[in-house]
């Protein structure tokens, strides 16, 4: 067994750092649309609108029965056969189009979930005082839903993180393939992807900080 | 004036109420009392939609609402109109007090902020929790939840409030703080239509008692009739047994 080369995996950190902000665009923004769908979904679900509630229901189980790897071939490499207007889709929009959808399939069922433990005491009140369906949703019900969504939703962020890695397949420099592409000039794979690993790691470690003080702000009104 | 007629309502088929009529004067205070399960607190949440009837008409101020014919903009308008005070106090977890009472007048009734907060602090000072303003429900002890709840009901300016056993969740010392507040609600001229088994309250402050059984009204009266010369003879039953338990002569 050879020893590893230190010198060498110093050297790529600093390489491979320079792709956390594309790593962490793509994460953020598969995110923040993805939350936003899956809301929306979730809502559907609860409320059950005829026939858009089929569709939803086919959707998610689509996007959640399928590999993430196949979604994103099918929106990079198929979908601009059928559609010449995507002929031009780039790696970065295919890979947020698929976090986006993928995740949004799962987090719609954890909201969904979540929307049903409000205790009904709340619907009730909301009702009482003349609220609109869509006013007890936003105002009252999913920040609630909210509070009990939050550690799940974290988790799923941070399965979108690493998910991300998948993007170099789709010919996008982000951590993993600048890795990739350095271990193939050095041949040094084992060096150049523990680096990766070890910096997947303190991203994802970090954000386990965040989540604690996340669900500290969330959790204010429920203590005594 | 409020005005019930022919209110039915069945859940799974098992009838609740067979047809209540019922007229209410503005600044009238009605008691409905009864055994458990005899349709008291549905009628109270039919009345705001909370269940929805199955056929009747009611009628509070000038709207007119048919059940079986209720568009979704009717039910609002309905609700709108009546305040209804819950007995698990139902407020909203993630506001806090003062949050509470400004909710509707902000999200419904779509009045500028500051009016809103300074209506829901000259409650809470009316409801003597002004301290409280900026506490959540779960820091707040059951009496202190429901004086809330019964302020967040008073700062809609609705028609009529609805009390569906406003005191039956609470601890038997934080019921008094509760009535004396209904009391002070009362005194205001305010329409009320109140469910309880708090007979020496409801002797008290009520205009007019209401004797539900069966899904029915029974009987009807000032309270000096209803608890002092009963004639239907469920109701006498039934004051003798509450009187047993409260320990009531």
């Amino acid at each position: 067994m050879r020893a590893l080369d230190f010198d060498y995996m110093l050297g790529l950190v600093p390489v491979i750092l320079s792709y956390v902000p594309i790593t962490l665009a793509m994460a953020g923004a598969s995110m923040v649309l993805a939350l936003a769908l899956a809301s929306l979904l979730a809502v559907e679900r609860v409320i059950r609108v005829p026939v858009l509630d089929n569709l939803v229901v086919l959707f998610i189980s689509f996007f959640r029965g399928t590999p993430l790897l196949v979604q994103l071939f099918l929106f990079y490499f198929g979908l601009p056969q059928l559609l010449p207007a995507l002929a031009n889709i780039n790696g970065v929009t295919a890979a947020v189009m698929g976090l986006t959808l993928h995740f949004a399939a799962y987090m719609a069922e954890s909201i969904r979930a979540a929307i049903a433990g409000v205790d009904r005491s709340q619907w009730e009140a909301a009702q009482s005082i003349g609220m609109t369906q869509a006013q007890m949703m936003r105002r009252i019900i999913l920040p609630q839903a909210a509070r009990i969504a939050a550690p799940t939703l974290v988790n799923y962020f941070i399965d979108m993180i690493k998910g991300t890695s998948l993007a170099f397949t789709l010919g996008v420099t982000e951590m993993m393939g600048a890795a990739q592409k350095e271990a193939a000039g050095s041949f040094l794979y084992f060096e150049a992807f523990l680096v990766v690993a070890v910096i997947y790691w303190i991203m994802v470690e970090a954000l386990s900080q965040v989540q604690g003080r996340l669900e500290t702000r969330l959790n204010k009104a429920f203590a005594r | 004036m409020i005005s019930i007629r022919g209110l039915t309502k069945s859940f799974r088929g098992a009838p609740v109420l067979r047809g209540i009529d019922l007229d209410i004067e503005d600044g009238e205070k009605v008691v409905v009392i009864g055994p458990s399960g005899t349709g008291k607190s549905t009628l109270l949440r039919s009345l705001n939609f909370l269940d929805v009837p199955d056929a009747g008409q009611i009628t509070v101020g000038d709207l007119t609402v048919d059940a079986a014919r209720a568009s979704k903009s009717d039910i609002l308008a309905l609700r709108r109109r009546t305040g209804f005070v819950f007995q698990n106090y139902a407020l909203f977890a993630n506001k806090t007090a003062k949050e509470n009472i400004m909710e509707a007048l902000v999200t419904v009734q779509k009045r500028p902020r500051a009016e809103a907060e300074e209506r829901a602090l000259s409650v809470l000072r009316e409801t003597g929790l002004a301290e409280k303003a900026d506490s959540y429900p779960a820091a707040l002890s059951g009496g202190q939840q429901q004086r809330v709840g019964i302020g967040r009901a008073m700062a809609l300016g609705a028609e009529v409030l609805l009390f569906d056993e406003p005191t039956s969740a609470l601890d038997p010392e934080w019921v008094g703080e509760v009535l004396d507040l209904m009391r002070r609600v009362a005194e205001k001229s305010q329409t009320m239509i109140i469910v309880t088994h708090e007979m020496q309250f409801a002797r008290e402050i009520a205009d007019r008692v209401v004797f539900m059984d069966g899904g029915k009204i029974v009987e009807a009266g000032p309270p000096s009739q209803i608890f002092d010369a009963p004639r239907d003879d469920r109701l006498r039953r039934f004051l003798k047994r509450v009187g047993r338990e409260q320990g009531a002569g």
